[in-house]
């Protein structure tokens, strides 16, 4: 553990660390405690209220993974359509004509500054009126499409401005043209340099799914709703806090193995980029190494 | 038109609540936030570890998640939110904090390391070089990301109309019941309450970058 923040610890300094340390666990055991003395003394952690989730026989495991099911199917929907439609656009933007770009410019501004929620509402009680009937799976799809795909497009448009201009360059070079230097040389390069933030972003979308809940889509968070209302009228009011504690659960599991994709990938591409450019960094060895790299936590 | 002469008061109300949710919120979150990232470069582990958990836990959970449980979960440790609002900003500011964490946190590994490590030749200890010389230029860096993090803020305001507080979304759901036939309107009106709160922040984040910038 070395940090420019602070010296290597001396003796004296140790001590207090550790006894800082040993403080502040002491602390957050307390408050711990005192949580779970508080959810016993009210019966939330008795087993049998806890087995409810594991019980076929109330349907409720089934119930929550169809759930997560449906979670995942308008979330990928959402990440597929955003992600095409927000690379046309982050294209769009970096056009010559100006009446393309500044339609898309304001495509992309329009729907970066509107909640997403305000968004969905929209397509669910906006568009049945012109005559477009809409499930709330259609709504909660279309509304993460549109949103996310101004927001990928900023992505994407920055990862083709961080390209090095000798790319566009050459590739002009050989004879290619506008349009194939943007797909055959540009937009690769940027998706792949992007891949970490672009990632994090799908996570967002996921979690954003549970906007459905708003519009009425059985989604995870709608579904533990629901279940939480069946099993209130069956057993009276004990299983609440239980299904919503597996709801927010399954998001964190989910989200923390993306985010993980998200790190494995980026370990991936910043190998293969740096195997691939051995010769650049022979060139600047000697310089000191970019502030950024330095890991200080 | 009159129909939005009518639903004024009723608009600049929910605009106000909106407002209030986002800038209270947002002053509480950076607070927190701040202390977080002091914990996750901090000397001790156990306050290390404890504000990367709470991170990655806030960070991974939806919004949506988080105001079920500030409504609904917390009563069964037998605490309460005197009202819908305070519950409302207590779950905007817990989930933004682990955002500004993060963007403080990058904003400090950024600072160039020879700047720390003259702080601590000059004889400064932790407290002193992080406050004196590495935050405030962290903060300088990180007003692109913390101004993204403040928009994301006031849309996700939005979310609260989910659980009974009046704001934009809230009466957007509610005009659009009772007057249907004016929907585009309303959806016009409502957006608009929100543009007036992104749009000028965007352009002020964008002021305050260049004038702020540390040139390098």
């Amino acid at each position: 553990m070395t940090s420019v923040l602070f010296d290597v610890p001396g003796p004296k300094a140790r001590r207090r660390q550790r006894l800082g340390t040993v403080l502040g666990g002491v602390v957050v055991a307390v408050l711990v405690g005192l949580v779970l003395w508080r959810l016993g003394s009210n019966g939330q952690l008795d087993p049998s209220r806890w087995a409810v989730l594991f019980d076929t026989r109330t349907n409720v495991p089934q119930r929550l993974l169809e759930a997560l099911l449906n979670t995942l199917q308008v979330a990928a929907v959402g990440m597929v359509a955003a992600t095409v439609l927000g690379a046309f656009l982050a294209v769009g933007r970096l056009s010559d004509h100006v009446w393309v770009r500044v339609p898309v410019t304001v495509v992309i501004e329009f729907f970066r500054a509107v909640p997403l929620l305000v968004l969905i509402l929209f397509c669910f009680l906006f568009l049945p009126q012109v005559g477009v009937s809409i499930s709330a799976f259609g709504a909660l799809a279309l509304g993460l499409t549109l949103y996310n795909m101004a927001v990928l497009a900023e992505i994407i448009r920055a990862g083709i401005l961080s390209v090095d201009r000798g790319q566009s360059e050459a590739a002009y070079g050989l004879g290619l043209r506008k349009w194939q230097v943007m797909t055959s040389v540009l937009v690769p390069q940027a998706v792949r340099r992007m891949l970490p933030v672009l990632v994090a972003q799908l996570v967002v979308l996921l979690k954003d799914s549970s906007l459905g809940f708003i519009v009425g889509y059985l989604e995870l968070l709608r579904t533990a709703r629901s279940l939480v209302e069946t099993l209130n009228f069956q057993f009276g009011p004990i299983y609440t806090f239980q299904l919503y504690v597996a709801a927010g659960l399954i998001y964190i599991v989910v989200n923390v193995l993306l985010s993980q994709l998200a790190k494995a990938i980026e370990k991936r591409t910043d190998r293969s980029a740096k195997v691939a450019a051995t010769t650049a960094v022979d060139m600047t060895a000697g310089t000191p190494p970019v502030a950024g790299d330095t890991q200080r936590v | 038109m009159s129909f939005l002469a009518d639903n004024f008061p009723l608009l600049r109300d929910a605009f106000l609540t909106t407002l209030a949710l986002t800038v209270v919120s947002g002053l509480l979150a950076l607070v927190l936030g701040t202390v977080l990232v002091a914990m996750r470069v901090s000397p001790v582990v156990a306050l290390r570890g404890l504000a990367t958990f709470y991170v990655e836990t806030f960070r991974n959970t939806p919004l949506t998640v988080v105001f079920f449980f500030l409504a609904f979960g917390i009563v069964q440790i037998d605490l309460q939110f005197p009202s819908r609002f305070i519950t409302a900003v207590a779950a905007l500011s817990l989930y933004t904090a682990a955002f500004v964490c993060e963007a403080l946190r990058s904003g400090i590994n950024a600072v160039p390391p020879g700047q720390a490590e003259a702080a601590r030749a000059l004889g400064l200890d932790f407290r002193q070089s992080l406050t004196t010389v590495v935050l405030p230029q962290a903060f300088r860096t990180v007003v692109p990301p913390l101004g993204n993090v403040w928009i994301a803020l006031a849309k996700n305001t939005s979310i609260a109309a989910g659980f009974a507080v009046t704001d934009l979304t809230a009466t957007l759901q509610r005009l659009a019941n009772a007057n249907a036939d004016q929907l585009v309107l309303v959806f016009a009106a409502v957006v608009v309450g929100y543009l007036i709160i992104t749009l000028p922040s965007a352009w002020g984040i964008r002021v305050l970058e260049r004038r702020l910038a540390v040139l390098r």
